[in-house]
């Protein structure tokens, strides 16, 4: 149970469930990936309601995933993180091309709205 | 600055002692009854510190990481060391987002937020003989 993936129409959901590092990041990358290729996948949300810990490779899978879906003109958000969490996104520049908001129903109100 | 206890420890170049690594650093830092908050700072610190004598320091090669934690009455010290490949432009390498690596998704803010999280980071690093990154944390007891 390392991450949950549920669409909400053609966006996808992505409830990532266990530490954020670089050992985990790369089948992370591929779960989420794959999902993404075979259906169509237009928004992403990342949740981060069970992530308590996340080093900056957590900011390369969030990153690399929004280039991607950007591509095709989607569009990604961040919701549910910790305040340590923010603070990473915050001084990485993160927030400034992908917003976060407190909870999932708000995001997908703006995104999908 | 007293010194009050020292911890040594050594372990493969392992991904899965990325968690192993801070996990050790958090718990022997607690016995100086940091807050939460604390805590995580010096968790993430010592992941990203790891993470880079894992991917960079020894690519893909196996070698030892060591990380030797001291405890004093005003804070933490933490050492990581590797005998890797050492960094060329250590001034380079502490700038935010630059990375030697962007194919493999790195973000280029390791050093960034050692520096953010910790009091202190300092880098000694030589090319082919390895790469020493000492943190410190004041925690008030």
């Amino acid at each position: 149970m390392d991450v949950k993936l549920l669409r909400k129409g053609t966006t996808l959901v992505i409830r990532i469930m266990e530490d954020m590092d670089h050992h985990s990041a790369q089948y992370l990358r591929q779960k989420i990936d794959s999902e993404i290729i075979k259906s169509t996948v237009k928004n992403i949300i990342f949740d981060f309601s069970k992530v308590n810990f996340m080093d900056s490779s957590g900011i390369g899978i969030v990153v690399g995933r929004y280039k991607n879906i950007q591509k095709l003109n989607g569009r990604a958000a961040i919701v549910n993180a910790n305040p340590k969490l923010m603070q990473i996104f915050e001084m990485s520049g993160v927030l400034k091309i992908i917003p976060a908001y407190a909870d999932l129903e708000d995001a997908l109100t703006s995104m999908c709205g | 600055m007293q010194l009050i206890n020292e911890m040594k420890l050594e372990f493969m170049s392992k991904s899965n002692n990325e968690a192993f690594g801070r996990i050790v650093a958090a718990a022997f830092a607690s016995q100086l009854d940091p807050t939460v908050e604390e805590l995580a700072d010096i968790k993430t610190a010592v992941s990203e510190a790891v993470t880079n004598a894992i991917i960079h320091g020894y690519e893909n090669n196996s070698g030892m990481v060591r990380m030797v934690c001291r405890l004093y009455d005003d804070g933490i010290e933490i050492v990581i060391s590797d005998e890797g490949k050492g960094i060329e432009d250590v001034e380079l390498a502490r700038q935010p987002l630059y990375t030697s690596k962007p194919d493999m998704e790195r973000s280029g803010m390791g050093f960034t937020v050692m520096e953010s999280f910790m009091d202190r980071v300092d880098i000694v690093s030589e090319p082919d003989k390895g790469t020493t990154v000492t943190l410190f944390k004041n925690i008030k007891s």
